[in-house]
């Protein structure tokens, strides 16, 4: 046997909706990151609500990216994949890597799992081209039965253990310490010790099954960390990424949080989230549909709360009028577009980035609003933060995109402390103005004073028709219509932000990509082989999107050749071309619902270099 | 603090004149006064449409805001702050048709608002279509030949979505629609004042049965929880029960005495006989139709909020941060 140092290393767990595969994914990289590794991880989840149980499309995937340094992506192709019945085999093999080490579960690959994978033969292996020196093949159901038999456990409860032998196997292959595995399984089942009990026996098993036999399988890995960043860490997703960055511009505003939101994929986990923390006096109220989500936000933020709606692009439609509604009024407000594959409902656990132009100019009238974008699963804090902020100080809707691809994935998160982020100061109205205070008055930034009901003295009408600039009353004179519409415009591009980055070749990159969002990764990810193939490439990837950075132009007109490489066709190459004057970049666009792969970048950015 | 109906007016009212929300809007300030909540701790949320334009009638706080859409505005501003006694304000259209998801909803949710419905089974603001309170066969701009569809019947919506307060006035009465508007204020959760008033100008009319206190004296009848339900000039008419059915008599006539006639309960939680006096056509019933207590949403979100605060450990954000599951890099 080989022991095989690497950079990195993928593995993808996949298997039926309920084999518990993103448990395994989650503590194995979770373990991991325990010993210091870099960590990103993207769940892959079957639309269907519950597909026929070993049915190609029930199956469900976790993908994890370890390395000794930075890993930027979940990883294109996989190292390692576990198949934990034939379905699995037959969808996800074309994640793997041509050389690839496969495990499977001979139990789930008898004459009726075969059928339902849609093989034709008995010889599976053969059919898929697999060769079989390559696969792991283990009884692994009728093990884990064995090594359950003394537990009492019932039979259905013991086939959910499966999962555990998988990662047993898994942490073996990788030469992980399970100890770290046995806490985090005794901490998460801390009620039911019995249920840890049993997932940790099979773990061991799982682990000495793969040492005792030393199987079929060429080698074990070895992923060494570099580059440490000490400190506490914890794994998040982009969504409690999002839900935590809220709850601590809360926290630093001192306000309220509400959240007025309606289920919808990929957003609901904020939902979640924010539903279980209580104790920080966190609201949230599962309204009756989209619009009331973001119509009774607006009604807190009225009342004086830190309001925020989470939805995505379906529920962006429906939340227009009253996003609008809160520009008019210019309260502030946090619109969460947690992005999907469109149009209409579209590819609901897909991942794209064809919001862009809606969250821009989805609006009727002259409608300015702020757009933002979490770059990757741990930006989504930051951004969720900033997004805060932002309307919070300059009394405005804001909108914060995020996609299915950041938000459902996860990486190492560095515990935040409070302490270090900015303040958090709106524009309360003096007390010193009463008398004199007219809803519309602004301070020297532009910003309407914040009057939250409650106050003597400051009771106020706002509303949807325009009003007049000095009395705040409806008002219909075109000169004062002229003027509140360019007072609301200029008040968003006065709005402070920081200036564009360029990461790699900063002076003398032949190609300078630009993207936004949670292509970052990715992008960063192609930059880097690339220039380690000797080209000279830069990165510049928009967070803030609306306004935009004050060097953007001076950026994106400095290199020979510049490609805008987004998830859509082509919005945020319109929307920099409509703002930058002279601006031609060439375009790599994708809509296939998947992450960018960063071996087709590499290729079609060459290609760019090489023209 | 006192108030008089000075400290909530506001500014010059620009709905045609004669029409109903003149009325309306004089009690209300009167209602609010006798209140007696500061206006800087009120809030009167609307949506779209000629009546809609009150709160900027209002020395409170409030919004004018978007078509259908105040009660669900309303809710997020009385749960965000509670403390805030808030009135939402919509038309028949912008409360049954745009609106009607958010009425049912705020109701079944039972909101701590007080909600007024301003009926006069017409589209004012867009210069006279038909709404959905507008009867079967009415003749509008956009329905010239007759509405071919039923309307709603708010109470029977309101109950439908399991409301717990359901009271009624003319706009043209300011004792009546005072006295209900208080009753809403004091009823804790969705209180729901239909107000039947009149369009001048396109629905001239439509409740000429009730709209003048004649007419009131002759049609209508006044609930009040607890007493017989006797009207007529002389009170010579009254609600009898026939058999799962409910109908009004003439006292001394058919052998029905003062003893048949029914005592109206508004805080029977079963709503069958109020939904029956709620949708008689003769006599129409007026005050409070429906008063019966329930745990209000906004009260149940800040106790279970309270609950949580001292069952769990963590109470900032930092604390937080702790409850996950934490590794060390060194």
């Amino acid at each position: 046997m080989e022991i095989k140092e690497k950079e990195s290393v993928v593995v993808r767990f996949s298997g039926d909706s309920g084999d518990g595969m993103q448990l395994a994914g989650n503590i194995f990289s979770t373990v991991s990151a325990t010993v210091g590794n870099s960590i990103s991880t993207f769940p892959d989840y079957p639309a269907d609500i519950r597909a026929p149980q070993g049915s190609l499309t029930g199956v469900s995937g976790f993908q994890v990216h370890i390395g000794a340094e930075q890993v930027y992506t979940p990883g294109d192709l996989c190292d390692v994949l576990v198949a934990m019945n034939a379905a699995a085999l037959k969808t996800q093999y074309r994640y793997a890597k041509p050389d690839a080490a496969i495990i499977i579960d001979t139990d789930s690959f008898g004459p009726k799992d075969l059928e339902k994978a849609q093989f034709q033969t008995e010889d599976y292996l053969g059919e898929m081209g697999i060769d079989p020196d390559r696969v792991i093949a283990c009884p692994l159901s009728s093990m884990v039965k064995d090594c359950l038999a003394d537990s009492g456990m019932d039979a259905k409860s013991i086939s959910k253990c499966r999962n555990m032998f998988a990662l047993g196997l898994v942490c073996w292959l990788f030469d992980r310490d399970i100890n770290i595995a046995f806490n985090f399984l005794k901490e998460k089942f801390a009620k039911k010790p019995e249920i840890a009990e049993a997932n940790i026996k099979v773990i061991q098993a799982g682990y000495d099954y793969g040492h005792n036999t030393h199987s079929s399988v060429a080698n074990v890995y070895r992923i060494e960390t570099k580059n440490k960043v000490p400190g506490r860490y914890m794994d998040i997703t982009g969504n409690k990424a999002t839900a935590y960055g809220f709850i601590a511009a809360a926290e630093k505003a001192g306000l309220k949080l509400y959240l007025g939101s309606y289920p919808i994929t990929p957003a609901t986990d904020v939902l979640h989230e924010l539903s279980k923390h209580k104790s920080l006096g966190v609201i949230t109220v599962q309204c009756e549909d989209e619009i009331a989500g973001c119509a009774s936000a607006v009604g807190a933020s009225f009342a004086g709360a830190l309001a925020v709606t989470s939805t995505s692009g379906p529920g962006i439609c429906l939340k227009s009028e009253a996003m609008n509604l809160a520009v008019i009024m210019e309260l502030p407000l946090v619109v969460l577009d947690v992005q999907r594959g469109g149009p209409a409902t579209g590819l609901p656990t897909k991942s794209e980035q064809t919001d862009l132009l809606q969250a821009l100019f989805g609006r009727n009238g002259e409608s300015p609003m702020p757009v933002v974008a979490a770059a990757s699963p741990t930006d989504c804090f930051e951004m969720a933060f900033a997004a805060s902020k932002m309307a919070l100080e300059h009394m405005t809707p804001v909108i914060l995109m995020t996609d299915a691809f950041v938000a459902n994935g996860s990486a190492a998160f560095k515990l935040p402390d409070l302490k270090s982020y900015p303040t958090i100061q709106p524009p309360y109205v003096p007390e010193e103005l009463k008398g004199s205070w007219t809803p519309y008055m602004r301070n020297e930034e532009g910003v309407r004073y914040w009057a939250v009901p409650g106050r003597e003295g400051f009771e106020h009408i706002l509303g949807g028709l325009e009003k007049d600039d000095k009395t705040g009353a409806i008002s219909t004179n075109p000169e004062n219509h002229d003027l509140m519409t360019r007072k609301r415009q200029a008040k968003i591009d006065a709005i402070p932000v920081p200036d564009l980055e360029v990461l790699g070749d900063k002076e003398d990159a032949e190609l300078l990509i630009v993207g936004f969002g949670g292509t970052y990764g990715h992008l960063h990810a192609a930059m880097d082989e690339l220039r380690a193939k000797g080209k000279k490439v830069a990165l510049a990837h928009f967070r803030y999107i609306n306004p935009l950075p004050k060097n953007t132009s001076e950026v994106l007109l400095k290199y020979p050749k510049v490609v805008v490489a987004e998830q859509n066709m082509g919005q945020l190459a319109g929307w920099l071309r409509m703002k930058v004057d002279g601006f031609v970049p060439m375009k790599f666009n994708q809509v296939k619902g998947q992450p960018f792969v960063v071996n087709e970048l590499v290729e079609a950015f060459t290609q760019i270099i090489n023209k | 603090m006192a108030y008089t109906n000075n400290d909530f007016k506001k500014g010059q009212p620009r709905w045609c004149p004669g029409c109903g929300d003149h009325f309306f809007l004089a009690s209300l300030h009167k209602a609010m006064a006798e209140i007696g909540v500061a206006p800087s701790q009120t809030a009167v949320i609307s949506g779209i449409g000629c009546s809609s334009r009150l709160p900027h009638y209002m020395a409170t706080y409030g919004m004018n805001t978007i078509h259908g859409r105040a009660a669900a505005i309303a809710t997020g501003c009385k749960v965000a702050n509670p403390d805030l006694t808030v009135w939402q304000v919509s038309g028949d259209g912008d409360g049954l048709a745009i609106g009607g998801n958010h009425f049912i909803h705020a109701n079944r949710r039972n909101i701590n608002l007080n909600m007024i419905l301003l009926n006069n089974r017409i589209y004012g603001l867009t210069k006279g279509q038909y709404s959905p309170t507008s009867p079967r066969g009415f003749v509008s701009k956009s329905s010239p030949y007759g509405t071919v569809e039923d309307p709603f019947r708010p109470a029977e919506l309101c109950f439908g979505a399991r409301g717990h307060f359901f009271a009624r006035s003319v706009a043209t009465d300011a004792p009546g629609t005072i006295e209900i508007l208080k009753a809403a204020y004091n009823h804790k959760g969705t209180s729901v004042c239909e107000i039947l008033q009149n369009c001048v100008i396109f629905n001239n009319g439509t409740h000429d049965a009730v709209y003048s206190k004649e007419g009131r004296a002759k049609n209508a009848i006044y609930l009040k929880h607890g007493e017989k339900m006797l009207f007529g000039e002389n009170n010579e008419y009254g609600i009898v029960q026939e058999g799962f059915n409910i109908k009004a008599v003439k006292l001394g006539e058919e052998g029905y005495t003062e003893a048949d006639v029914l005592v109206h309960d508004a805080k029977c939680e079963d709503n069958t006989l109020q939904l029956k006096l709620a949708e008689m056509e003769w006599p129409i019933a007026l005050g409070v139709i429906r008063d019966v207590e329930a745990p209000t949403y906004d009260e149940s979100v800040w106790s279970q909020i309270e609950e949580i605060k001292a069952a769990k450990k963590y109470h900032n954000f930092a604390e937080l941060l702790e409850t996950n599951d934490i590794w060390e890099v060194k």
